[in-house]
């Protein structure tokens, strides 16, 4: 469904990313690993728009998104959950989830969605009224990804998920991403966590320096040398 | 005699607390320093001014012209000028609106001379409300109630709209907000619009016991900037009780140290407030 050809992106035109092309086909769970500042970050800024490439195509169920606008890749069924959270911490956690439906224009689907979502996380239900700010990393964590979800996405695009969050708290994350991908959703992770992000995915990519290096399932960049030297610690 | 002063104070507080509210919705919530905003209000008297010369329209009833015509000028601000500094530092847009103010105040003295006009014969006019022995003029009365009611439209709009939270979103963090489906770049637009159509009521409000001339929007713009710091940053609820603290101080400065000081003290105010509270006193 997500096509990335050829991608080459950068800052102030210094490019972080070359030349990357990958995939990630309908209900598959898609890993990108690599270390900080490898450019995954800067993948998927591209892909939802908030960068615009220097080169290379994006394409989305066969059309072209690249050079849209990050309103209208969402609008298209991209939802991105970004670094860091970035919850809107001055509203309340159903303003957030309300926010994460903006598209929607019918009251009637975002409250059938914002069930839905305190089905998965009923922790966010029972503090649906407490600013975002005043939950811990991994709820506020749980409510970027609740939050990603409301627009009803066909693909979610994770961003480090795992970042400043506890061995336990990462676990119960990835659960939840588990749960998510199982209802049919497509998802394409970006992570450190090399060994979390390939245990759960289907395909994974390694990227290093700005260019993919190798690609496979799961299990079979979990057996390869690359991984297990610089990542697994092996 | 303290109450006359206190209740003077108090009805231009509320005036204040407009104007900044106007101010505190994009230099608070938008953080983009517009330093046009008197102009905007200076703009927002003459279009009262305008309706009642030409059309003999009193000024309360071109209240909803005045804010629609400043609505339009804040779109158009945001779109021809302050959307191409966006990307620039903060200095940018701070002189980019610095300009503009010049620009709008010369245009203003070209077209119209830098006459002090005044509106005789609104409704408003020359009517009192006594109680006791303190005695209020009616337009100020009016222009109270007409800028709590603006002021509650305002927080109203903030926190109860679809457009208003995606405000508040844009404000803490514009990407993720983008992320939403949220067209940033129409956020700001209206934002800036907002902002334009308080002081267009404003200036409505005013525009029946002020003077009205090139320079007329350039004090309370000042003072705006000073209630914005104090009331805490894009605090809306903090601009409207800045205002009073600021009309109170004032006039019941004014009165014991004399009118020379008053506008000594309210600064004074505000450089001890920042010391102790950066925040400002309603600061997140």
């Amino acid at each position: 469904m997500l096509k990335v050809k050829n991608l080459k992106v950068g800052y102030d035109n210094v490019p972080v990313i070359f030349d990357v092309s990958f995939e990630v086909r309908e209900k598959e769970v898609v890993s990108i690993v690599g270390s900080n500042g490898a450019g995954k970050s800067t993948i998927l800024r591209t892909v939802s728009g908030l960068l615009k490439p220097m080169n290379g195509e994006i394409e989305f169920f066969g059309e072209r998104i690249d050079g849209l606008r990050p309103n209208k890749i969402v609008e298209r069924g991209i939802s991105h959950v970004p670094e860091g959270r970035h919850v809107f911490g001055k509203l309340s956690i159903k303003d957030n989830l309300m926010m994460g439906a903006y598209i929607i224009k019918s009251e009637a689907e975002k409250n059938k969605k914002l069930s839905e979502v305190y089905e998965i996380f009923p922790k966010l239900k029972e503090r649906e009224n407490q600013k975002a700010e005043t939950l811990s990393g991994g709820e506020q964590q749980m409510l970027a990804i609740a939050r990603g979800l409301m627009s009803n996405p066909k693909l979610l695009m994770v961003d480090e998920m795992s970042l400043g969050l506890a061995p336990l708290m990462v676990e119960t994350v990835m659960q939840a991403l588990k749960y998510v991908s199982s209802t049919g959703l497509t998802v394409l992770l970006v992570e450190q966590k090399v060994q979390e992000a390939l245990e759960i995915a289907d395909r994974g990519y390694v990227i290093q320096n700005g260019r993919m290096v190798i690609e496979g399932t799961g299990e079979e960049l979990m057996e390869t040398d690359i991984v297990k030297k610089a990542y697994l610690g092996l | 005699m303290l109450g006359q002063i206190i209740s003077n104070g108090l009805l231009m507080g509320f005036i204040y607390s407009l104007v900044a509210v106007g101010l505190t919705l994009t230099w608070g919530v938008m953080d983009i320093t517009n330093f046009a905003h008197g102009e905007m209000l200076m703009l927002g008297m003459y279009s009262a001014f305008w309706m009642f010369q030409l059309y003999s329209i009193d000024p309360l009833l071109s209240i909803p012209i005045s804010a629609a015509v400043i609505f339009v000028l804040g779109i158009l601000i945001y779109k021809l000028i302050i959307k191409k500094v966006l990307g620039g530092t903060g200095l940018t847009a701070l002189l980019a609106t610095f300009g503009l103010s010049m620009f709008l105040k010369n245009l203003v003295q070209y077209l119209w001379t830098p006459n002090y006009r005044y509106i005789n014969g609104a409704i408003v006019t020359d009517n009192k409300i006594v109680i006791g022995n303190i005695i209020l003029g009616m337009p100020q009365v009016v222009a109270a109630i007409g800028s709590i009611a603006m002021t509650l439209i305002v927080i109203y709009f903030m926190n109860k709209t679809k457009t208003g939270k995606a405000i508040q979103a844009t404000a803490l963090n514009r990407d993720t907000a983008s992320l939403m489906g949220i067209d940033t770049g129409k956020i700001y637009a209206i934002t800036f619009g907002l902002s334009g159509a308080c002081v267009g009521v404003a200036g409505a409000l005013m525009s029946s016991f002020f003077p009205i001339y090139p320079q007329s929007g350039a004090l309370y713009s000042i003072l705006a900037f000073v209630i914005v710091a104090l009331g805490g940053f894009g605090n809306i609820k903090g601009a409207l009780f800045a205002g009073l603290i600021i009309g109170l101080t004032e006039a019941v400065g004014g009165y014991f140290l004399g009118t020379q000081f008053k506008y000594a003290l309210v600064f004074l105010i505000y450089l001890i407030v920042i010391q102790v509270r950066p925040k400002g006193l309603f600061g997140w």
